[in-house]
């Protein structure tokens, strides 16, 4: 005799227990601490930043231990927090110009002012498992370059010089887009607080894409790199290092500086042949991203590029050129719970097209397999 | 629960949504964008509907909560305990006792009085989506009232199969104006939404909308003159409670073929079975 299944909040106690003992693992290993993971999992932490829109390192490495490493997962916790938090202010728009410059490359120029500095990149290493990563840092071989890094280039030195901006050395013979402030008076987007309605604005678009997951702005941007939206682009400029966040609080009346962000930005620079009301010039595709993020930056600057095309007159026919397809998309939070949420019980519409496929199945006169029950 | 406001978001968020709600209720039928926020439930799961509940619920509440009909699936359960911790409301199973019921794919078997709000979680809210793929032409089609291609639809099903295609999320049209998903309940369920006493709220966190079917107004399925709307019907009767005019779970009881069926709705077959 069947029984309705009881017992389903003894169920979710039982299997909440036993995530937390997978996450644990084996209790003869040591328990990860945050300030391991802060450190020694950094990118995994940009990342989470990044994509959960919160930049605090230590709750993004509390989210990706609580996550077991689940990247998608520990971005969801983080985005359910910040959802919480009041919000007290917006922050002056970030001077990148006076960047405390890390790691600077330019590919459109053999030398820049301000010079390229290669800077922590694994673009030039060979991937080769180092296996003496295995072992303890303290029993291993002393290895050649081991040590603090010297400085190779005199270059960056003095951070809070300005350093300026490839794109603006076209920008200054004109061959590149004039870029214009918004009015003042126009108050910037908040897809935090507001719903998205198409067709949607740059700034709406710029802050999606800098959530977006980075694994669909990467299957994006590469698409336009193979003729799904083509641009032409060329990465001006890529750099990465400390920026200064600043707050111009009403009843002080200029701004203070409430603290320090590392960001990795991009900017591409396109061909663009022209159109009846613009000459032809470069124009823009723009990245940024919390922590050390270029594959992030990078493919955003190409999607960003790609979305413009209705405002530059192009033709506006493939996907990462579509901003209903693009943004409604890429939220990886909003993606990962619609697929999994077919784990739910659907039986009831089950059962209602299960009643519709046997009446279809009787007046084609199809006999029933079974006489049951 | 600490650390937390009441029913877990703050006070503007639920200021912002009981507004939405307000504007879906003087449109019956008309989908609300909102400011939906991330909850700390998975996006599916039913985050609209949570947000519209926390707008609504005060400490005086009683909660029923439903997935699939039944107050003990687990997501049901899941919900409820959220709400139980987050606003220490009593909560109940009795559609009759219920100030507030929180569904997912059904509509209670109990008809619902005047006070009551039924909750409904909504994947998808707009009904032309499979048709339109894009929200600025949907959008247009509802402001000129141009549903034309879901007749279209309908006709092209019978033509083909003799029936109508569709039997859940069946398409309704809310006060002879705007077209309406009901959200995927079974369209046995759709007659329950025309002129029902109570307030009927449907809420999808992902895609930010609200919308609202306010007490007694008139909701009618679509269908044709020569081709009336129908609903479900099975040649068995609950093997519980010998219901006959409830809609019946089917349970694979062996694996030879053997099956039986039963009420999706817990509490209307347990109370049946009681005699209360």
């Amino acid at each position: 005799m069947y029984v309705a299944v009881k017992g389903g909040e003894r169920a979710i106690e039982a299997a909440h227990a036993q995530l937390a003992e997978e996450r644990r693992g084996d209790r003869a290993v040591a328990e990860l601490t945050l300030a391991q993971i802060e450190q020694q999992l950094g990118l995994a932490v940009d990342r989470v930043m990044t994509e959960g829109s919160l930049y605090d390192r230590e709750l993004a490495a509390l989210a990706i231990k609580q996550a077991r490493g689940d990247l998608v997962e520990a971005i969801f916790l983080l985005r359910a927090y910040r959802t919480t938090m009041p919000r007290l202010g917006a922050s002056l728009p970030v001077e990148t110009t006076r960047m405390t410059v890390r790691r600077r490359v330019s590919a459109t120029f053999k030398d820049v002012p301000g010079g390229q500095i290669l800077g922590p990149t694994f673009d030039y290493t060979h991937r080769l498992l180092d296996f003496s990563l295995a072992e303890p840092e303290d029993q291993r071989e002393p290895r050649r370059g081991s040590g603090p890094p010297e400085r190779v280039d005199g270059g960056p030195g003095d951070s809070r010089a300005s350093m300026p901006r490839v794109v603006d050395v076209l920008d200054r013979e004109g061959l590149i887009e004039a870029e214009r402030p918004d009015a003042a008076s126009r108050s910037v987007g908040d897809i935090t607080r507001e719903p998205l309605v198409f067709p949607a604005e740059r700034d709406v678009r710029l802050q999606n894409l800098a959530r977006g997951d980075e694994g669909f702005v990467l299957a994006l941007g590469y698409a336009t790199q193979r003729g799904y939206g083509r641009n032409h682009p060329f990465a001006a400029e890529i750099r990465i290092g400390e920026v200064e966040l600043e707050l111009a609080p009403e009843e002080l009346g200029f701004p203070i500086t409430i603290g320090e962000l590392t960001v990795t930005e991009c900017q591409m620079v396109n061909q663009f042949t022209g159109s009846a009301t613009a000459p032809p010039q470069f124009t823009r595709g723009y990245g940024l991203a919390f922590g050390h993020a270029e594959r992030k930056a990078m493919a955003m600057a190409l999607v960003d590029r790609a979305l413009r095309a209705r405002e530059l007159g192009e033709a506006a026919v493939t996907p990462p050129q579509d901003d209903e397809f693009v943004l409604s998309h890429s939220d990886n939070v909003e993606a990962a719970g619609f697929v999994q949420h077919l784990k739910l019980p659907h039986h009831v519409d089950f059962q209602s097209e299960l009643v519709l496929l046997r009446t279809l199945r009787a007046e084609a006169g199809v006999a029933p397999a079974t006489t049951t029950p | 629960m600490s650390g937390y406001n009441f029913a877990f978001l703050d006070e503007h968020t639920k200021r912002m949504i009981r507004r939405a709600i307000l504007k879906a209720v003087a449109i019956p039928g008309y989908q609300v964008p909102f400011g939906s926020r991330e909850m700390p439930l998975s996006y599916g799961w039913g985050t609209g509907g949570v947000q519209v509940t926390a707008s609504v619920i005060g400490p005086d509440d009683v909660l029923k909560v439903i997935d699939q009909g039944a107050d003990d699936t687990t997501n049901a359960v899941s919900i409820r305990q959220f709400f139980r911790r987050t606003t220490g409301v009593r909560t109940t199973t009795r559609a009759d006792e219920a100030t507030i019921i929180q569904t997912r794919h059904r509509v209670p078997e109990t008809p619902l009085v005047e006070g009551q709000i039924l909750v409904l979680q909504v994947p998808i809210p707009e009904p032309l989506r499979w048709l339109e793929p894009r929200e600025t032409e949907t959008r247009t089609m509802h402001a000129l009232e141009e549903y034309g291609v879901m007749h279209v639809r309908l006709y092209e099903d019978i033509t083909r199969h003799g029936h109508v295609e569709t039997s859940y999320d069946y398409p309704v049209r809310v006060n002879g104006r705007y077209l309406m998903r009901p959200s995927p309940i079974p369209k046995f369920d759709n007659p329950k939404l025309d002129r029902n006493p109570a307030l009927l709220l449907f809420g999808a966190g992902r895609e930010k909308r609200i919308y609202a079917v306010p007490p007694y107004t008139p909701v009618r399925s679509l269908d044709f003159d020569d081709y009336p709307f129908t609903i479900e019907r099975w040649e068995h009767a609950c093997a519980l409670c010998g219901a006959r005019d409830a809609f019946l779970d089917e349970i694979v009881v062996d694996d030879k073929g053997g099956r039986m069926f039963v009420c999706s709705d817990t509490d209307h077959c347990e109370r049946r079975r009681s005699g209360a």
